[in-house]
């Protein structure tokens, strides 16, 4: 047997200090920083700039013009209908996302992938035809037409059109965000609870709901995100009705093409706010959920 | 190709992984860093791979320090945990990666390289899986490809952690005496990493009991199972009973219990014995000091050995002990019976051996 | 028989609320996305071929599609290249601020359309902030849409590649480099492999996002006819003149590429998956 080897402490001094690190995994350092450079450098170009200029154009007349700009009444109004808009869109989607992520997660079906891809349509197509196809349907001209106008009915140009393209602009978000999260849950909790005795009902609220929480209120952050700042769909149908059926970036587009721009980055830097508070939550939930 | 651990330390920040480790290991030994999770045996494997770097201490392969030496270039091969296999190679790229990536003029030509494939395949007998991806190979065969990817390179040494830490019992067993095999016919320095210590008695021929950063033994397996240098062995090795009491005049006395204890002299307060299960003998009457009642709260028949749990009747502690059928038969117990039992080989270990 | 045949139709599971959940999510998905949608095609089928062919090949909407499509085909190259070395960088260095600008990277998520159009054409306008310092257009011109287009798609590709990046072991690398690789052949070799498939998906993803964006892009565009005139564009000009049947035809052609590019993405992560990620 060999006997561990014995040096004297002189020879192990020098040796401690040969070691220091000659090599090493991971890229130098001049990779590493030349890397973030270049990271920072486009992020602050197409991201941190155009941020901040929403915040220095709209105070650039001051605090008393942008006060002002946000207090009018047509951006009042646009503000108030882009929180109607939310307040009906988001629950919806999330009854929808719920009810469709059961159905898609629980059971096992034929055609489940076909039905998911058909539920990732709307991220697929443009904005501006989301908007279209409710004027073919609706408008004057559509197939409903005549009907509505007989009836007395407005959906296009109005608060329906909006709500309806809203709807299925951000139809997805919630949904998107259920289903790997209960597919990766399963179904044995469930299982366990509807074996002691509880309903279909109480299982889902008792057991589904507290484990998909944080889920949902991601996709829900993202969802009244979207919901409250599309453009191109609700653009198309709503008819640009100043203080009636302006959102608050329809009403930002007006502001820009009659050159108000002060006026235009202070409703802008209201929605800047409105997205940066969506990341701050977004990013809670994300150390939420990691911790928990 | 041997190698010399010198005066290695390693912290990570204020915790010591390794803590002045020397070892000598000779050309074509098969040895296991045996230890429980913590004691520093994986980054100790790390180190002599180059995947970690030391913070004091040198390492030598066939006399030449090479503690600072890229891991590309120390030819040695690693077999990692959960294998670690590039996912989007086939099997047969995994095994080829280590003689594709080499510069081009020690390359060898691809026929060359396609037959030394083959070769290593049939040798971990998947010849027929070459085209398969990693994804559709059971847990088994992955690690066959991972062995087979670390020898293609011809290392001077094979370095295994936990090589099969994450299979199940049977192909457990098929891939330690198949590693065993192989190194008889390689003879390639194998030190591979383990908790098992029924996987390192099996396989190696020399055993390395680490424990928090520092060595604790170095035998054969008889060695370090037989003649444990300290209670930490003792009770990694196997199972064992305790009894703890006080030591005067060579006796060890506890409860009713005295036991003679030759080879330690002098008086300790805390003195504590220790006895492998089969090392406890059962008798029905009693005949000295040296033997204490116990009742039979459980007996359970595995195969040719017979586990008997016992409760002492003195101290109410629990012990077990472990007979032949044969003996089982002959003595006639039951579950409830009340025996003596003696402790043929008592190991004594005083407070001044827990310390280190 | 009444047992068995219940058992069958519920794939026996004692889960309850099949036909409710799978009726309701049929009926809205028709509602809001199926029958609105299916105007599109049933509009097209009126018009006669020759109408619908000359409408959608008329040169001003033919230069729409090439600049929608080139424009979208460079920003998305933009954010291959910096969206992988983002994700590169948020995944594997330590440096202030890193959390920060990891959040940051949703602004393009989160932010409407109109504001980071309104804020890009004003920081590249030929007296922005940022236009100021070149000595050709930006804004209003088909680099204006480029700008625009990878701010759109730039959290497409980080996103897609930062998790796979973040889930390849360590231990693979030091694999590689024990096997004798060195760091350029273990990133060529192992890592950007495992990237790739994320890399065509973010990209895919990003590109059919920029094919239909509007809101960013219809401020910094310019909106020349045949030179910086999106195809979305073209389609709400129509809608303004009330030429719903030409505005349907051009949709029809959107839709079809964004199916395309779908069944495209979903066959990459499919083909991905099947040769990886078996068991």
């Amino acid at each position: 047997m060999i006997a561990p080897l014995k040096i004297n402490k002189e020879t192990s001094m020098s040796m401690s200090h040969s070691s220091t690190k000659s090599y090493s995994l991971q890229e130098s350092a001049i990779t590493k920083w030349t890397l973030i450079i270049i990271s920072l450098l486009f992020l602050l170009l197409f991201l941190i700039l155009p941020l901040l200029s929403i915040f220095v154009m709209a105070f650039e007349k001051g605090w008393e013009t942008y006060i002002a700009s946000i207090t009018e009444p047509d951006a009042l109004s646009a503000i108030k209908l882009t929180l109607i808009v939310a307040i009906i869109v988001v629950p919806l989607n999330a009854i929808f996302g719920l009810v469709a992520a059961w159905a898609i997660t629980k059971f096992s079906f034929k055609g489940k992938n076909f039905l998911i891809t058909l539920i990732d349509l709307p991220f697929a197509i443009s904005p501006v035809i989301a908007g279209l196809i409710f004027i073919l349907l609706f408008g004057a001209g559509g197939y409903f037409g005549e009907w509505l106008l007989q009836h007395n009915l407005k959906i296009v140009f109005a608060l329906p059109g909006i709500v309806l393209a809203t709807l299925f602009v951000t139809f997805p978000f919630i949904v998107r965000e259920l289903i790997p999260l209960m597919q990766m849950q399963g179904i044995t909790e469930e299982e366990a609870s509807i074996s002691l005795g509880a309903s279909g009902l109480k299982t889902f609220l008792l057991v589904t709901l507290p484990n998909i929480k944080w889920g949902l209120l991601y996709g829900v952050i993202l969802c009244n995100a979207r919901a409250m700042g599309e453009f191109g769909a609700v653009s198309v149908v709503s008819g640009h009705i100043r203080g009636m059926t302006n959102t608050m970036p329809l009403h930002i587009e007006i502001l820009y093409n009659e050159y108000q721009f002060t006026a235009a980055f202070a409703v802008a830097s209201l929605m800047s706010i409105l997205a940066i508070v969506t990341i701050i939550i977004k990013n809670l939930i994300e150390w939420k959920a990691k911790n928990v | 190709m041997s190698i010399q651990i010198q005066q290695v330390s390693k912290s990570f920040g204020t915790f010591h992984a390794l803590n002045d480790i020397s070892i000598d290991i000779e050309s074509g030994e098969l040895i296991a860093l045996l230890g429980p999770s913590g004691s520093g045996k994986t980054t100790l494997l790390r180190i002599l791979a180059g995947l970690e770097s030391l913070d004091e201490g040198v390492i030598r392969f066939d006399g030449q320090n090479i503690t600072n030496v890229h891991p590309k270039e120390r030819q040695v091969g690693f077999v990692f945990q959960h294998y670690a296999l590039f996912r989007h190679m086939t099997v047969f790229d995994n095994v080829a990666y280590g003689l594709k990536v080499r510069p081009r003029k020690t390359r060898p030509p691809k026929a060359e390289i396609t037959k030394k494939v083959n070769e290593l395949l049939s040798l971990v007998k998947l010849e027929n899986l070459a085209n398969r991806y990693p994804s559709q190979l059971s847990g088994g065969q992955r690690q066959r490809v991972a062995l087979a990817r670390a020898l293609a390179v011809e290392p001077k040494v094979l370095l295994l952690d936990e090589p099969f830490g994450a299979l199940d019992a049977k192909v457990r067993k098929e891939l330690r005496r198949w590693l065993r095999k192989l190194h008889n016919e390689f003879h390639v320095t194998s030190i591979f990493v383990t908790h098992d210590q029924e996987e390192a008695l099996d396989v190696a021929n020399r055993i390395i009991v680490m424990n928090n950063g520092k060595i604790e033994q170095i035998g054969s397996p008889e060695e370090v199972y037989e003649h444990p240098k300290n209670p930490f062995v003792y009770n990694f090795l196997g199972n064992v009973n305790l009894f703890k009491g006080r030591l005067h005049n060579g006796k060890l006395t506890q409860g009713q219990l005295e036991v003679n204890v030759e080879s330690l002299h002098g008086s300790y307060e805390e003195a504590v014995g220790y006895v492998r299960p089969h090392e406890i003998h059962i008798e029905k009457v009693q005949v000295d000091n040296e033997t204490v009642g116990a009742k039979i709260v459980h007996i359970h028949v595995v195969g040719p050995i017979v586990q008997i749990e016992l409760r002492r009747e003195d101290t109410g502690e629990y012990l077990e002990a472990e007979i032949t059928k044969e003996h089982y038969k002959k003595l006639i117990v039951n579950k409830g019976d009340v025996v003596f039992i003696r402790p043929k080989q008592l190991k004594v270990f005083i407070p001044e051996d827990f310390s280190i | 028989m009444d047992i068995t045949l219940k058992r069958k139709t519920r794939k026996n599971t004692v889960i309850p609320g099949f036909s409710l959940t799978l009726g309701y999510t049929m009926l809205y998905l028709s509602i809001i996305v199926i029958l609105p949608l299916s105007m599109i095609f049933f509009n097209t089928l009126s018009m006669s071929w020759n109408d619908f062919y000359e409408t959608i090949t008329h040169p001003r909407v033919i230069a729409s599609y090439k600049v929608s499509f080139g424009t979208a085909l460079i920003a998305g190259a933009i954010n291959v290249v910096f969206g992988t070395v983002i994700a590169w960088v948020l995944v594997r260095y330590h440096f202030p601020g890193k959390r920060i600008i990891d959040g940051l990277v949703d602004l393009p998520f989160a932010l409407p359309t109109a504001v980071a159009g309104i804020a890009l054409t004003t920081l590249y306008a030929p007296n922005g902030w940022i236009g100021q310092f070149f000595p050709f257009k930006i804004a209003f011109t088909p680099l204006g849409i480029i700008i625009a287009l990878t701010f759109i798609g730039l959290p497409f590709v980080v996103r897609t590649v930062q998790p796979v990046l973040q889930n390849i072991s360590k231990e693979i690398e030091e694999a590689s480099a024990s096997l004798g690789a060195t760091q350029f052949q273990t990133f060529r070799k192992v890592i950007f492999p495992q990237l790739f498939p994320a890399i065509i998906t973010g990209f895919s993803l990003a590109f059919a996002r920029s094919l239909g964006e509007f809101g960013s892009v219809v401020f910094i565009a310019g909106n020349m006819p045949m030179e910086t005139e999106i195809t979305p564009l073209i389609i709400m000009t129509k809608l303004e003149q009330y030429d719903y049947v030409g505005a349907t035809a051009i949709a029809t052609v959107m839709l079809v590429t964004s199916f395309f590019l779908l069944f495209l993405i979903n066959f990459i992560q499919w083909f991905s998956n099947r040769k990886f990620n078996r068991n």
